[in-house]
C-alpha cells in the first residue's frame, strides 16, 4: 500500500508505489531524475503492452494492447485522446495523477501515439477543474521539445467522457455519444484515434520502461499490474490509493479504517452495490467481483456506513442518472426519469415502487445509443438486490436512519 | 369526319377536367393525411401505418390522374396548351397565368415524389424542407382549379373546392394545437401500479 | 441461406410505433412507445437467430414506414453498424 513511502531510486525492483509515489515532485527535473528518459519510441511497444496484460483503466477494462493494434492497422495517421475528463463524480484518481505524476502520464502519451502513429495527439480535462488544467499546462511548459500536445477543456458532462462522445465534441458537435461509431476505425476528422484514460496511458509510460513482466510483477494473471482507486464514504482515510490489481476490498476498508460498512458502492456511479457484511473472498478484480455482482470500473468504492440511510443516497443518484441523460434516446430519457420515479416510491414506501423499479430497469437495458442507461439500471437493480433490510424497512415506514449525503449530484453543465 | 374530331375533342376536354377534380380530391386527401400523421393522430379503426401508407399510395394515385389530365390538357385541340407548359410555368398559350399555376404545382410536386422515393439516400433535414413545399404545392392547386378550371361556377364544383379547403384547413388547425416535441403527455406515462401505458 | 436481422438507431427512433403496427411478431413498444426489437426472431448482434422468411416481407414494410428511418435490415452476422 502506498502508505509507506518506496524509495524513489528502487522503483525497477520494488512493487508499490508506481504511479503516485509519495513524497512527490511533480516537476520534470524530478521525473527526470527518477525515472531518466523515455526509450526511443517505435511499434514494437504494442507487443509489449499486449504482453503486458493491461487492461483500460477508465471503466470499460478494454485490453489495451488489442485497442492499440487495431487503431495502428487503420488507415492513414491516427489521433490519440488522453482521456482525463475523470465524469464520475466521486473518483479523484485522473487528477491525482495529472497533478502529482502529469510526466508519466505525458511519457505515455508520447510512447502510445509513437507506437500507433499517431500525428494529432489531444489531452482532455474537464474545464469545471481548473487545478488540474493548470498542473497540466505547468507540465506540459516544462516538457523538452517534441511531438505537441493539445491540452483541451470538456464540459461538465459524464457523457461527455464516452469515447464517441468525447470524439465527437472535439469535431465541434455536442459532447453526445454517437450510435455506431467507432473510433479506432473513424474518428477524430474521420482518422482511427485511440482513446485511453489517463492511468491507462501512465502505466504504458512505465511499461516502455521496464517491460511487461515487470507489469505482471502485480495483480492477477488475467488482470496483471496496479490500479488506483478512491475511497470515499464512512472511512477515516478517504483519497486515492494505488492498489495490486485483486487486493482484498476488506482489507483496503481495514487500511482506510472504514466504520462497520453496511453496503459498499464499487466503481461509482457506473457500478453496483454489494453488501458490506461480509466480504470474504471479494477482491478489487473483474474476478474476485464477479459473483458480488460487481465489476471494479473506474476505482471509485464508498462506504456507507449502518447509521446512514443508503436507499436515499440510491434516489439521489436515480435522479443524477435521470438529469444527466444526452436526450438523444426515448428508453433513457423516459426510463431514467421513470426509474427515478419507481426509486422514491421505494424510498416513500410505495409497495409497488420495487416492481416498477426492477421493470423498468430491465426495459432500459441495452436500448440506448451508449451504455448510460444500463449503468442506470445496474445501479438500481444491484441496490434493490443489496438493501432488501433497507426495503423491508421503508416499507413499513420505520427507517430511522440519518442522511449521510455521501453521493453527491453535481449538476450538469453544457453541451458544447 | 367532322364529327368524329368534334366527338374526340370532347371526350378529352371533359376527361381533363374530370381528372383534374379527381386529382385535387386526391392531393386533399394526401395532404390531410400527412398533416396529422406529423402529430402522430391515430385511432384504433386508423393505426398510424394505416394514415401512412394512405398519405405515400393517395399521392402516387394523384399523380396517375394528374398525368391523365396534363396529356389530355395537351393532346385536347378546344384550347392551346403546349407540351412545354407540362413543365415550365408561363408558358401555356392559353390561360397562361392560371395553367401555370398548376404547372408550378406539379412541378413542386415532382420535387416531393423524387426525394420521397431516395429518402434514404438523403440526409432527414433535406428531406424534411423539401418536404415542407407540400405547403405551397396544394395551395396552387386549388388556385389552378378555381382560376384555369371550366367548372368554376357550378354548384357541385364548388362544394368539392370548399370541402377540400375545409379540410385542409381544418387539419392545420388540429396540427397547431397539439404538442411540439419529445414530450409525453401525463396520461400515457406508466403509472408504478400498473407499469403499462394507459 | 441469408439471415435477416433488424437494426434499430436509437438515437434516430421517435417513438412513432408505426414498425410495432406492421411487423408485431418481432417489434414490440416498451410502456414508453420505443420498440424493442425483441424475441427469438430478430436479433441483437449476440443472438443467433434470424427474420424467418415467412416474415421478411412484414419486416421489409416496418423498414419502409419508419417515418424517421430508424430502422433498417442487416445481414445476421454483419457487425451492428
Amino acid at each position: 500500500m502506498t502508505m509507506t513511502a518506496a524509495p524513489l531510486s528502487d522503483l525497477a525492483a520494488c512493487r508499490l508505489p508506481r504511479l503516485l509515489p509519495q513524497p512527490r515532485d511533480p516537476s520534470y527535473a524530478a521525473h527526470w531524475e527518477q525515472l531518466g528518459p523515455l526509450p526511443a519510441p517505435g511499434r514494437g511497444l504494442i507487443d509489449e503492452v499486449l504482453a503486458s496484460g493491461l487492461r483500460g483503466r477508465g471503466g470499460a477494462r478494454f485490453p489495451t494492447g488489442r485497442k492499440m493494434a487495431a487503431v495502428a492497422a487503420g488507415r492513414g495517421p491516427a489521433v490519440l485522446v488522453a482521456n482525463g475528463t475523470e465524469g464520475e463524480p466521486l473518483s479523484a484518481k485522473d487528477r491525482a495523477l495529472l497533478v502529482g505524476n502529469p510526466h508519466l502520464v505525458l511519457d505515455g502519451i508520447a510512447a502510445a501515439a509513437a507506437a500507433v502513429g499517431a500525428d494529432r495527439i489531444l489531452l482532455a480535462v474537464e474545464r469545471a477543474r481548473p487545478d488540474t488544467v493548470v498542473a497540466v499546462r505547468q507540465a506540459l511548459a516544462e516538457r523538452p521539445p517534441g511531438p505537441v500536445i493539445e491540452l483541451l477543456q470538456t464540459p461538465s458532462r459524464y457523457v461527455a467522457g464516452q469515447e464517441t462522445a468525447l470524439v465527437r465534441w472535439i469535431d465541434g458537435g455536442d459532447a453526445k455519444p454517437v450510435f455506431g461509431s467507432r473510433p479506432f476505425l473513424r474518428g477524430v476528422g474521420g482518422r482511427p484515434t485511440l482513446v485511453d484514460n489517463v492511468e491507462t496511458l501512465a502505466h504504458i509510460g512505465l511499461i516502455a520502461r521496464f517491460g511487461a513482466d515487470w507489469f505482471r510483477l502485480l495483480g492477477t494473471d488475467d488482470e496483471p499490474g496496479s490500479a488506483l482507486v478512491t475511497v470515499s464514504g464512512a472511512v477515516r482515510h478517504r483519497g486515492v490509493y494505488e492498489i495490486p490489481v485483486g487486493y482484498s476490498v476488506g482489507a483496503l476498508l481495514d487500511h482506510v479504517e472504514a466504520a462497520p460498512a453496511q453496503a459498499l458502492l464499487i466503481g461509482g456511479y457506473f457500478g453496483a452495490w454489494i453488501p458490506g457484511d461480509d466480504l470474504t473472498g471479494v477482491h478489487l478484480s473483474s474476478a474476485g467481483l464477479a459473483a458480488a455482482g460487481a465489476s471494479p470500473g473506474s476505482g471509485v468504492i464508498v462506504a456507507i456506513p449502518e447509521d446512514a440511510c443508503a436507499l436515499a443516497e440510491v434516489a439521489t443518484v436515480a435522479e443524477w442518472y435521470a438529469s444527466h441523460s444526452a436526450g438523444q434516446c426515448g428508453p433513457c430519457v423516459f426510463g431514467l426519469a421513470d426509474i427515478a420515479r419507481a426509486v422514491r416510491g421505494v424510498l416513500a414506501g410505495d409497495p409497488d415502487g420495487e416492481t416498477a423499479a426492477r421493470r423498468w430497469t430491465a426495459m432500459v437495458r441495452g436500448r440506448g445509443a451508449c451504455h448510460f442507461p444500463d449503468g442506470a439500471a445496474t445501479f438500481v437493480d444491484s441496490a434493490l438486490d443489496t438493501l432488501v433490510a433497507e426495503v423491508a424497512d421503508h416499507r413499513h415506514g420505520r427507517c430511522r436512519r440519518r442522511i449521510g449525503g455521501y453521493l453527491p449530484s453535481p449538476a450538469p453543465g453544457s453541451w458544447r | 369526319m367532322l364529327a368524329t374530331t368534334l366527338l374526340q375533342s370532347k371526350v378529352l376536354w371533359y376527361v381533363m377536367r374530370a381528372s383534374g377534380l379527381v386529382a385535387l380530391v386526391l392531393l386533399t386527401l394526401t395532404m390531410v393525411a400527412g398533416i396529422v400523421n406529423v402529430r402522430r393522430f391515430a385511432t384504433p379503426r386508423w393505426p398510424r401505418a394505416v394514415i401512412a401508407l394512405l398519405h405515400r399510395n393517395v399521392s402516387l394515385l394523384a399523380v396517375v390522374f394528374l398525368g391523365v389530365h396534363v396529356v389530355t390538357a395537351i393532346l385536347d385541340t378546344y384550347v392551346s396548351v403546349g407540351w412545354l407548359a407540362a413543365i415550365v410555368p408561363l408558358t401555356s398559350h392559353w390561360d397562361r397565368f392560371w395553367v401555370g399555376l398548376g404547372t408550378l404545382s406539379v412541378d413542386v410536386m415532382f420535387a416531393l415524389i423524387i426525394t420521397s422515393l431516395l429518402r434514404s439516400r438523403l440526409s432527414h433535414r433535406t428531406w424534411r424542407a423539401v418536404h415542407w413545399l407540400a405547403y405551397a404545392s396544394w395551395p396552387l392547386a386549388m388556385a389552378h382549379g378555381l382560376g384555369a378550371g371550366t367548372d368554376t361556377g357550378a354548384v357541385w364544383a364548388e362544394a368539392v373546392y370548399a370541402l377540400s379547403a375545409l379540410a385542409v384547413v381544418g387539419a392545420v388547425g388540429w396540427r397547431l394545437r397539439q404538442p411540439t416535441g419529445r414530450t409525453l403527455p401525463t396520461a400515457r406515462r406508466p403509472t408504478l401500479a400498473t407499469g403499462a401505458r394507459s | 441461406m441469408n439471415q435477416f436481422r433488424l437494426v434499430l438507431d436509437p438515437v434516430a427512433c421517435d417513438g412513432h410505433g408505426l414498425c410495432a403496427e406492421l411487423f408485431p411478431e418481432g417489434i414490440e413498444l416498451d410502456d414508453w412507445g420505443f420498440p424493442i426489437i425483441a424475441g427469438p426472431i430478430v436479433a441483437g448482434p449476440t443472438s443467433a437467430g434470424g427474420i424467418p422468411d415467412s416474415l421478411l416481407v412484414h419486416a421489409r414494410r416496418a423498414v419502409s414506414a419508419c417515418p424517421a428511418l430508424a430502422l433498417r435490415m442487416a445481414r445476421a452476422e454483419a457487425p451492428i453498424a
